[in-house]
């Protein structure tokens, strides 16, 4: 049913001159919009990103930094904890401070936004990048060429993130900025899955016919890759890019949680849970908005994708919500 | 209930699925041991019925109505515990493709003696015995060891033989074959519905034969009921129905259908230009293509060397792994063979050319969905450089030549039918000008109406532009259409290569004059005449 | 007879591959760390080392030679093991060698060895827990498919696919055993000792690794079934009467064995490399945790070792799964 509106839609749209690449983009919006769940969690996302964005101005708002310690307002004599009710909540410190530095948890908690979404955005950036190049090259090449980067991949594959990022975060000096390095370590050693959708995308779509008609046209190669393939490919990069992105939001976390990844003074919601539970009676906000922020930007941006998948490919969608949600996906 | 009561009563059906009315009130009657054909185009809601008989549109949204009654069980408004009997117990369904619909998973055996168990008090080792027991029935040799054997160990037919099987288990009063041979070679096709013959003989259970083949159903049935868009056309005994059909879409479709026994029909073009002696326009020497290596390695085209000339059309034919697709790719460039010579005008070539062109077998992948179909006619010509004002008249031209609305050019694929997007892809290949269009089974994945006008147009354009033409098919009554020379292959190699009125009137191999025997026929007589003669050569053989 | 000497090529040719990827890894790994900018042995012997000390590290480490030699000298220890001058004694360190670590003197094959039971006792549980609570969802998912109950499970196990693991664990641990004193504060007691107490002990890790770990195979479940539930044969045996619960259980199911295995392996091998993040919350004396602390005190041997040493297990349980799922599904060892 849908498909014939669609249908019936280019058919209206299409009398006019040489068209700009099919409604793609439009289709898209409408199919994510009828997802109730996926638009909550784009309007957190938002949220979130927005958070981040004006970290500066929020701050500058409630008159504090995330850097500043304020050690009056914790007690040194039971250890640190923050002076006063519920963590040190205050008309200033608006959601308290962090025990023993006394430093402005609300400030902290949203330039640390800045830093897990950031870093994981940088990482999943360079992950696609990497494993974009990888996948069409070894899609395209020769048998040896295939070889040599599909083994590449796979040893890619078998270094274990966690430990292998750990590692690596250790030996570099730490004059090096650390956020940068976060992400792009992630990166680096990520993007194997990518890598492998990619080239089994690439191995698929060069088997079908109207390349091959773009060859008889006389297209050369760089051309064909351009016109007939990476169009193609960005349904399922852009699919698996946004299931990446939450994986690395909590990658980064686990890292700082560590202390291998971001360092203090820079905050990060993982390294702000490294000492939580020792002051979990004291302070629960402390251990809680890091982990609550952590969990809804994770949820969401989870949600967000799976609705992303459903819209960019509808077919797998259809097969994958049998029930009352596929009812409403043909009903829009 | 009575036994005076039909096999099969469906009344006043109608199945919709959303908007869409798929089957619109068609009521028809099937007795005891007799057997129906349903043909039609696609979209004709002829496989809706199939499944409406076996009530499989419960629970999937469907809007059903009227009543179907099997067996004295209103399938409509049976109970589930009622309704499972009757699927599989007294009514067995055979589906199109034999590899998806068997479980990858498990032994053959193992499937058919769970479909028995669910109807039979049986033990394990008694279900296995009896699936053992059927596979022997529909004729697969050696049936205790195959049994253990999981469905992709199996060729295309033995696993439509082992279906066959599943459904002969429990003894059904009914068969219902969804396309049973759709998939199949045409010699493959043969003994399948040589085999259902024989069974529904042997057994007496009814046959409700689902296809879009006319002389599939001519030789298998003795009712046939044409549908179109979900609706009765013409409903009667088969001889009478092909005999002296009523209705107009019935002599249309028949008309349509491709006739291995009627030579292509003369055109008074054809009389001035002699073929023969016009010069060579592309010639395959000794190709020879290799896939896989070492002990994996075989040869997908052996050793074949032809030669088209300018303005002749050149018919390939050949059943599944013949080799023919690995030819064609190689004639026009796109695969490099691993030995031999592709020679156009004489001289050796590599790679593609703009002048040697293809038209492709799928109507859905051959051209980028995402691209407006002006623009894929387009990419011939502007990949040699022409710019815009030209490049848009040309693809004007060229989509209303092909029969297509020149301002339908903005569209994108998915807006247009099968046949039209093959119409599109052929304007594509004529736009970069060609000496010489290959074309891999045009029509195979088109409806017979659409087919002969595809056909049609491909042989207008020979004619008129002089083009030479390699056509390639499994099908060997299309390929008759339009044709002046042949080439049969078979294992890689050209078994048989000479004129094509020759070739079919009086083929000089075994391997052909078999093929040209399991053609269908359209007369029911003879199609029975047919039958017997292989019966026979197998009992012989 | 061919399916055999198939069978037995394939496996021939999965171990081969995967040896290949495993030196792979070690030359990557091997060059990642030595070839780093810095004083290699400086950084390896460790900041509290005397300039004799480093001297020693470097003339062990034969920072003069080429790294290529000093890679396959790596690689000779790792196959027939070396002998280490430790100034006054030698010390033989047998293979598989992978190095000495110079902050503890003591052989990185044994620092690993002897934490390997700890992590192995981690891994086994959770997986036995994820196992049993994210198939057991994912079936309950594909069979209830569109209904409320299905759609509340799977928004849970979405909860729990996208939450960290520290953080589930830190709130298990702060509420059961902070607020509730349920259990005690996680710590390792080895199963040769008290099994009672050591699965008292490791309950709460178990349980924070599975239910992270549950959602991702309750989901992975549940769409390998529906996938099946869509394909032609389900509605062949739809069509032979075969029961819904039949189709679920044993064809759908089945289905979802292959993607399973391989999803199982992969997790398990990089488990048993060192559940990071659960033995560092809990404080559980693990291979991740002997990480973590050899990359704080930069003890490169250590590191690399365990890397390698964790490629190895990933690499391992790879091509068990390959095998595994080969004689579950042979149509991968025919094509």
């Amino acid at each position: 049913m849908s498909e014939a509106r669609a249908a019936a839609e280019g058919a209206r749209a299409g009398t006019g001159t040489v068209l700009a690449p099919a409604s793609g983009a439009r289709q898209f919006w409408r199919r994510l919009r009828v997802q109730r769940a996926a638009l909550v969690a784009a309007i957190v996302v938002a949220l979130l990103v927005l958070l981040a964005l004006t970290a500066p101005l929020l701050t500058a708002v409630e008159g504090q930094d995330p850097t500043t310690y304020h050690p009056e307002l914790v007690d040194s004599a039971r250890g640190g904890v923050p002076v006063g009710t519920f963590g040190g909540m205050s008309a200033d410190h608006w959601l308290g401070v962090e025990p023993q530095t006394g430093r402005d948890l609300f400030a902290r908690l949203v330039y640390g936004a800045r830093v897990s979404l950031g870093v994981a955005l940088a990482a999943t950036v360079v992950e696609v990048a990497v494993g974009l190049v990888m996948g069409v090259a070894a899609g395209l090449g020769n048998r040896w060429v295939d070889q040599a980067l599909s083994r590449f991949t796979d040893v890619v594959v078998a270094l274990p993130l966690m430990v292998m990022s750990l590692a690596l975060l250790a030996i570099v000096p730490s004059d090096f900025p650390r956020p940068v390095l976060v992400a792009s370590v992630i990166g680096l050693i990520g993007w194997g899955s990518v890598a492998k959708i990619v080239r089994a995308q690439t191995l698929t779509l060069k088997q079908l016919d109207h390349v091959a008609a773009a060859r008889l046209s006389g297209w050369g190669p760089w051309r064909i890759a351009r016109r007939e393939l990476l169009p193609a490919l960005a349904a399922p990069v852009i699919t698996y890019a946004a299931l990446l992105f939450p994986v690395n939001i909590s990658a980064e976390a686990a890292l700082s949680f560590l202390g291998a990844g971001v360092k203090p003074p820079t905050p990060s919601w993982g390294q702000m849970l490294t000492s939580a539970n020792v002051w979990y009676q004291a302070a629960p906000q402390y251990l809680l908005l890091p982990a609550g922020l952590l969990f809804v930007t994770v949820l969401a941006l989870t949600v967000l994708g799976d609705g992303v998948r459903r819209a960019l490919d509808p077919r797998a969608a259809s097969r994958l919500s049998v029930g009352t949600g596929r009812r409403k996906e043909t009903r829009a | 209930m009575s036994t005076a009561e039909s096999l099969v009563q469906v009344t006043g059906l109608s199945v919709a699925f959303g908007p869409v009315r798929a089957v619109d009130a068609l009521s028809f009657r099937l007795e005891r041991g007799a057997a129906l054909a349903l043909v039609g185009e696609s979209g004709s809601g002829k496989s809706t019925v199939a499944s409406a008989l076996l009530g499989l549109h419960r629970g999937t949204g469907a809007v059903v109505d009227g009543t179907v009654r099997v067996a004295g069980v209103d399938v409509g408004s049976a109970s589930d515990a009622e309704l499972r009997r009757l699927r599989g117990g007294t009514a067995a369904m055979v589906f199109q493709d034999p590899l998806s619909s068997l479980d990858p998973y498990y032994a053959v055996g193992d499937q058919i003696a769970e479909v028995y168990r669910v109807h039979h008090r049986a033990s394990r080792r008694a279900a296995r015995a009896r699936a053992v027991q059927v596979l022997d029935r529909v004729g697969i040799p050696d049936a205790v060891r195959r049994s253990r054997s999981r469905p992709h160990e199996f060729s295309g037919g033995m696993r439509q033989r082992a279906l066959i099987a599943m459904a002969l288990a429990c003894e059904p009063e009914l068969l219902v074959a969804d396309e049973p041979t759709t998939a199949l070679d045409v010699t493959v096709q043969a003994q399948i519905l040589d085999l259902l013959h024989t069974l529904r003989q042997e057994t007496g259970m009814g046959l409700l034969l689902v296809t879009h083949d006319v002389g599939v159903a001519a030789g298998s049935v003795d009712d046939i009921l044409v549908m179109r868009n979900g609706v009765e056309v013409e409903h009667g005994p088969v001889a009478t129905v092909l005999g002296s059909p009523a209705r107009t879409y019935t002599r249309r479709l028949l008309k349509s259908v491709p006739r291995v026994d009627v030579p292509r029909p003369a055109h008074p073009a054809d009389a001035e230009h002699e073929p023969a002696s016009a010069g060579v326009a592309l010639e395959a020497v000794g190709l020879r293509r290799v896939f896989g290596r070492g002990a994996r390695a075989f040869a997908a085209v052996d050793d074949v060397s032809l030669q088209v000339r300018r303005g002749e059309a050149l018919g390939i034919v050949g059943e599944s792994g013949s080799g023919k697709t690995t030819l064609g790719r190689m004639l026009v460039g796109l695969l490099a063979p691993s030995a031999g010579q592709v020679r156009r005008e004489g001289v050796a070539v590599n790679g593609v050319r703009p002048d040697v062109q293809m038209v492709f077998q799928d109507p859905v992948s051959s051209l980028n969905p995402r691209r407006s179909v002006g623009e894929s006619v387009a990419d011939p010509l502007r990949a040699r450089g022409e710019r815009d004002p030209a490049v848009r008249t040309r693809v004007a031209e060229l989509l209303e030549r092909v029969g297509l609305e020149p301002a339908h050019h903005g569209r994108y694929p998915h807006e247009f039918s099968g046949g039209q997007r093959q119409r599109i892809g052929i304007a594509r290949a004529l736009a970069a000008d060609p000496r010489v269009l290959v074309c891999d089974e045009p029509v195979s994945a088109l409806d017979v109406t659409t087919q002969a006008q595809v056909v049609e147009l491909l042989d207008e354009l020979r004619r008129e532009l002089g083009l030479a033409l390699v056509f390639i098919a499994h099908d060997l009554a299309v390929v008759r259409r339009v044709s002046d020379r042949l080439a049969v292959m078979r294992r890689g190699r050209v078994v048989e290569y000479g004129q094509a009125n020759e070739v079919y009137e009086s083929p000089r191999e075994a391997y052909t004059r078999h093929l040209l025997a399991a053609v269908p026929a359209l007369d029911p007589d003879l199609a029975a005449v047919r039958r017997a003669e292989r019966m026979e050569q197998r009992s012989l053989g | 007879m061919n399916a055999l000497h198939g069978f037995a090529g394939f496996a021939l040719r999965r171990t081969l591959g995967a040896v290949v990827t495993l030196l792979a890894i070690s030359v990557i790994v091997y060059v990642v760390f030595y070839a780093a900018p810095g004083d290699v042995a400086q950084i390896t012997c460790g900041p509290r080392c005397s300039p004799a000390q480093v001297h020693q590290v470097a003339e062990q480490l034969r920072l003069d030679d080429p790294l290529y030699v000093r890679y396959l000298h790596f690689l000779q220890g790792v196959v027939v093991g070396h002998d280490y001058s430790t100034g006054t004694s030698v010390e033989h360190c047998s293979a598989p060698c992978l190095g000495m670590s110079y902050q503890s003197d003591q052989q990185v094959t044994q620092l690993i060895l002897a934490k390997l039971p700890v992590t192995g006792s981690l891994a086994l549980g959770a997986m036995v827990l994820w196992l049993l609570f994210g198939v057991g969802t994912g079936v309950l998912a594909a069979w209830r498919r569109g209904r409320l109950d299905e759609r509340i499970l799977t928004g849970i196990t979405l909860a729990g696919w996208a939450t960290p693991v520290f953080v589930v664990g830190l709130l298990l641990m702060v509420v059961i055993c902070g607020q509730l004193q349920l259990l005690p504060f996680p710590q390792y007691v080895p199963f040769t000792e008290d099994p009672e107490q050591w699965a008292w002990n490791l309950l709460l890790p178990w349980l924070s690794l599975a239910l992270i770990e549950a959602a991702k195979y309750a989901r992975l479940t549940r769409s390998a079934m529906l996938e099946t539930l869509a394909e032609d044969h389900v509605r062949t045996f739809r069509a032979y009467g075969v029961g819904e619960r039949a189709i679920v259980g044993r064809h759908a199911l089945r289905g979802a064995v292959g993607p399973l295995i391989a999803l199982n392996a992969n997790d398990l091998g990089s488990l048993f490399g060192g559940a990071v993040l659960t033995e560092s919350l809990f404080g559980l004396p693990g291979i991740g945790r002997e990480l973590v602390h050899a990359v704080n005190v930069v003890d490169l041997p250590v590191v690399v070792g365990m890397v390698v040493l964790t490629g190895f297990f990933v690499v391992l349980a790879n091509a068990v799964a390959d095998v595994l799922y080969a004689v579950a599904d042979r149509r991968t060892v025919l094509s």
